[in-house]
């Protein structure tokens, strides 16, 4: 099993940490992983990426050109990754913010998932990553749900493990509208 | 064992540091390698160890030189533009035969360039750097991994031959994280450093110097410096060969590239193409014998980089003819990362001139 995802949305979305929470989530399950932020000069409300990759052997290359998955949460990186996803991938879609009216692509899967509503409905919009991520894991199963729930524990500092139940509410939800 | 840890390369070096006895450390702030600063000054503090910003990266590069003349395990960090200014110490060093560590997470250039990924230091780090004609060990990690055990044998490579020592990654291989095992330092028998100097007491007098001005002595000194190069050219090379048993093209690249090369190898093996992969570990000793023999028997060599071509010059000297040697070099900038893919379709292009 060899499994890569380019996430990507503007900085403050929480594409760093959703790559994050992935990578934990995968580290638990005794797989190896690769986690790389594009690194250039990003601030808040410029763009953020980054690239998962899991693997039960070797990871390989941490750059992945072609992804199986995209992770899209603005229509900027739509129109900048959209084209290179891998033949016969998935990409999703935050459809609260991107028109995919400008990808023209037949030859992959897209998920629309109104990410931004769900979050605000769940509370607080800042758990659009969250929503992002249980979307993720439910149309690929590269982890399980409850690695992801572990994950949490790991990836937030300690004064926010108060929010880690509301966290896994909106990966649930994520996961029920990606499969709806 | 010990436990899996998920940590950026970066800490993982300043990680292996603390393991291998590091407990001084020097340096100044510069992207995007902060992280190593960032995590020694807060653990060395608890191991009664030091961490000091200097006011520059001269000021650091001349308090490891310190430190180091006193007996002790230290360090600096920086990257290309600081490791440029940290020159002229590291000369110092080489020539007062100072062990030291340093590690650059380089960016590209020249000049101030970008923070990019770039294996366009090579030249500086391999040919040393500075004025005065000498070589320092040269590690190049290619996972998180290896930024830890690396950083260890490093250490340990400047106590052995009395040396500065660099270890040479970029931002790919500093802000990636992967899986660590921080397995505890190897033991090994290290020599007494009975050069130190340890404060005014009766023993006899021990200076540490890079200045020879007797009939002679310099030129006896540039000698001695010279056969401890072939000792370790002899000893120290370390490369890594995948696929390479019946490869009719030999891919060779280093350090962050060679992770992507490995990638596209694997792709070509899918394709049908016979591709193999040879990745020096130690960019100085090159692994000039390995690398023939691999070359020699696959015919055809391609060299990937991150610049416009640096260490090709060492695979055609170390390859002396024994087989035909092409590059492929992507300078560094936003964007400019190879992917996988990209590599591959270089790859192909190559198996099919070849066939």
């Amino acid at each position: 099993m060899r499994n890569d995802v380019l996430i990507a949305g503007f900085g403050g979305q929480g594409v760093l940490l959703a790559g994050n929470l992935l990578s934990y989530a995968a580290i638990d399950e005794g797989k190896n992983v690769s986690y790389f932020p594009a690194y250039g000069v990003e601030k808040r409300g410029g763009s953020a990426t980054c690239t998962v990759v899991i693997a039960d052997g070797a990871v390989g290359s941490p750059v992945v050109g072609q992804p199986s998955t995209l992770v899209v949460l603005n229509q900027a990186s739509l129109d900048r990754f959209g084209a290179r996803v891998r033949p016969n991938g998935i990409c999703i879609v935050n459809s609260s913010l991107v028109d995919c009216s400008t990808l023209n692509r037949d030859d992959i899967r897209v998920v629309k998932v109104p990410m931004n509503e769900i979050a605000t409905e769940l509370g607080d919009l800042r758990m659009v990553n969250m929503v992002a991520m249980g979307a993720y894991v439910a149309l690929t199963g590269v982890v399980d749900m409850t690695s992801l729930a572990a994950g949490l524990e790991q990836v937030l500092p300690e004064r926010n493990h108060r929010f880690i139940p509301a966290n896994l509410k909106a990966i649930e939800a994520g996961a029920q509208a990606a499969l709806r | 064992m010990s436990k899996r840890l998920f940590v950026k390369g970066n800490e993982a070096a300043a990680m292996g540091a603390v393991e291998a006895g590091c407990r001084y450390y020097f340096g100044y702030p510069i992207t995007p390698q902060s992280d190593i600063p960032e995590y020694l000054s807060r653990e060395l503090p608890k191991l009664d160890g030091e961490f000091i910003q200097a006011e520059s990266e001269i000021g650091a590069i001349n308090m490891l030189l310190g430190a180091s003349a006193c007996g002790r395990r230290a360090m600096t960090s920086s990257s290309s533009p600081g490791i440029s200014l940290k020159q002229e110490g590291i000369s110092y060093m080489a020539g007062a035969e100072l062990p030291g560590v340093i590690i650059n997470i380089s960016r590209s250039g020249p000049g101030l360039g970008g923070i990019d990924a770039s294996q366009a230091d090579y030249f500086q780090a391999v040919k040393g750097g500075g004025h005065g004609g000498y070589h320092i060990p040269v590690l190049a990690p290619n996972s998180v991994q290896e930024m830890y055990d690396l950083t260890m044998h490093a250490f340990d490579l400047a106590d052995l031959y009395r040396t500065p020592v660099m270890l040479l990654g970029d931002s790919v291989i500093g802000q990636m994280k992967e899986a660590l095992v921080p397995n505890p330092r190897p033991v090994r028998e290290l020599p007494e450093k009975s050069w130190a100097v340890r404060g005014k007491s009766n023993a006899e007098q021990r200076v540490v110097k890079s200045l020879f001005l007797g009939d002679g002595e310099l030129e006896a000194h540039n000698w001695h410096l010279h056969a401890k190069y072939q000792v370790m050219k002899e000893k120290e090379c370390i490369s890594e060969e995948y696929e390479t048993a019946d490869a009719d093209l030999l891919v060779v690249g280093f350090g962050s590239v060679s992770r992507i090369a490995h990638t596209a190898v694997a792709m070509a093996r899918e394709a049908g193409l016979k591709a193999g992969l040879f990745r020096p570990v130690t960019l100085f000793p090159f692994p000039e014998q390995a690398l023939q023999k691999a070359a020699a028997r696959a015919g055809k060599v391609l060299v990937v980089e991150l610049n416009t071509g640096q260490m090709v010059e060492d695979v055609r000297l170390s390859v002396a003819g024994a087989a035909k040697v092409s590059f492929y070099g992507r300078p560094p900038g936003a964007g400019s990362l190879p992917s996988p893919e990209e590599l591959f379709e270089v790859i192909r292009k190559q198996y099919d001139q070849a066939s």
